[in-house]
């Protein structure tokens, strides 16, 4: 079976490519702004977060959904956040320990993940790109990238969404 | 009566029995193609219609099988057969692919007794056959038709289990997951034919919502030497690709499009001669947007 990862192949992630030895406190600091929307019917969006790297899987950090809902439901709507769910969601199971949380109110959320702990990969050097996507219930979706180079010291990006994401941005520093 | 116009009776009856290869499109869609969770359910509807997806012509009568991603069977519920469409629900608790489709095997004809000509019945199935023809009949004919419409649901993550082949009729081995499609992403699928890759088949693939456009945006394919053939998706949304081996009739509303069996690909102009065996293969599936 071939399943085509948009460009990505599909190598072992985790303990393969990502790890950069003793990866002493990488720390990741995200900010993912929440627009606050005046809608008729507003839930609040599902998020999913997660890393690229050319040559290796994709590998998810965050997913902001309704973990708490009775029977898993939450999970029903998790293939909403389209892309994600393509690239690396479907090959999940959930509740994903260190990544799996509840959704954010309106508003700038952040997140701090440090390296090797919870779903966060201890980064090795390369460029690597952060997805960040938000799909919202009777709402729209909308991704955005952010492209960084970590050179074992510290890394920044931001970017911003239109519709229904805000500002975002990331610092990662050793 | 000569024998040929008897064949061209025997297509036209043909005709009413395997509506996928013909004027009117055979097709069945699912509520949802890509399912997260572990416990979901998925609404089919099928039927037989001109414009792609509206119910405006017959149901789809049969009663599906669902195959689950560990290869058994699974169950249909709540079929309901209405004026233009059957529907009914599948409940997945599986991970992976499930196969929901309908393969009808039939066999077609006719035969001679007392000097006059008959029928074969439509819907007559293989081991059926010796019942239906009378005994002291002469000149007997038959073919078969074997039709195959079937679409894919996959929770999860998606699985090749269901594609397990049977060496009958048209058949599809996933070279693209049809439950991984994505607008600006060429699909390949490989068709078999009784098993083997099938070149020179004749793939039609049309977007769905025909009845919102002019254009009916139709694209004609063939597969190549090893059965394979890839599509392009200018759009997301159902699409539905039909497979034949032989050229499908023009679509549109042209004489004869309102009346099933009037004609159809093996009508007039027939030759005559044992009636040939028809094989067809449909399906439907769902195109992301990126």
């Amino acid at each position: 079976m071939q399943i085509r990862l948009t460009g990505l192949s599909f190598t072992a992630l985790g303990a393969g490519a990502l790890v950069a030895g003793p990866a002493a406190g990488q720390t990741l600091d995200l900010t993912v702004t929440i627009p606050k929307l005046n809608v008729a019917e507003y839930h609040r969006p599902y998020v999913a977060m997660w890393l690229e790297k050319e040559g290796v899987a994709p590998r998810t950090i965050q997913v902001w959904y309704d973990v708490d809902k009775r029977g898993g439901e939450g999970t029903k709507w998790l293939r909403d956040i389209r892309q994600w769910w393509r690239a690396a969601g479907r090959g999940m199971t959930f509740p994903a320990d260190g990544v799996s949380g509840a959704t954010r109110a309106p508003g700038p959320q952040k997140v701090r993940l440090i390296g090797g702990r919870g779903g966060m990969p201890a980064l090795s050097l390369g460029n690597y790109t952060l997805v960040v996507e938000a799909a919202r219930e009777v709402g729209g979706r909308e991704l955005v990238r952010l492209p960084f180079a970590w050179n074992g010291n510290s890394a920044a990006a931001a970017g911003k969404g239109s519709t229904e994401l805000g500002a975002v941005s990331l610092t990662l520093k050793r | 009566m000569n024998i040929r116009t008897t064949l061209i009776a025997a297509s036209a009856v043909v005709a009413l029995a395997a509506p996928a290869a013909l004027a009117h499109r055979m097709w069945m869609i699912a509520s949802s193609t890509t399912v997260s969770g572990a416990d979901n359910w998925v609404t089919v509807d099928a039927a037989v219609s001109n414009d792609l997806f509206f119910f405006d012509h017959q149901p789809i009568r049969v009663v599906p099988t669902v195959t689950q991603p560990d290869g058994t069977e699974g169950t249909v519920e709540n079929h309901s057969i209405g004026k233009f469409r059957a529907t009914f629900d599948v409940h997945l608790t599986q991970q992976g692919t499930y196969k929901i489709g309908a393969l009808s095997q039939n066999v077609f004809g006719s035969y001679k007794l007392n000097g006059e000509s008959k029928m074969i019945p439509r819907g007559t199935t293989v081991d059926k056959l010796a019942s239906v023809i009378p005994a002291g009949a002469t000149d007997v004919q038959t073919s078969e038709s074997v039709s195959r419409n079937e679409i894919f649901v996959t929770q999860g993550a998606p699985t090749n289990t269901v594609f397990k082949t049977s060496g009958k009729g048209i058949e599809l081995v996933p070279v693209t997951h049809p439950n991984d499609l994505v607008v600006g992403e060429a699909a390949t699928f490989q068709f078999l034919l009784d098993g083997k890759p099938a070149p020179n088949l004749f793939v039609t693939v049309i977007p769905g919502g025909i009845r919102y456009r002019d254009n009916l945006k139709q694209q004609d394919l063939k597969t190549g030497a090893d059965g394979k053939v890839s599509i392009n998706w200018p759009d997301p949304g159902l699409y539905w690709v039909n497979v034949t081996p032989n050229r499908p009739r023009e679509e549109g509303p042209g004489p004869g499009a309102g009346a099933p069996g009037a004609g159809g690909p093996q009508g007039a102009g027939r030759p005559s001669g044992p009636p040939q065996r028809r094989v067809s293969y449909v399906t439907t599936v769902e195109v992301l947007a990126p």
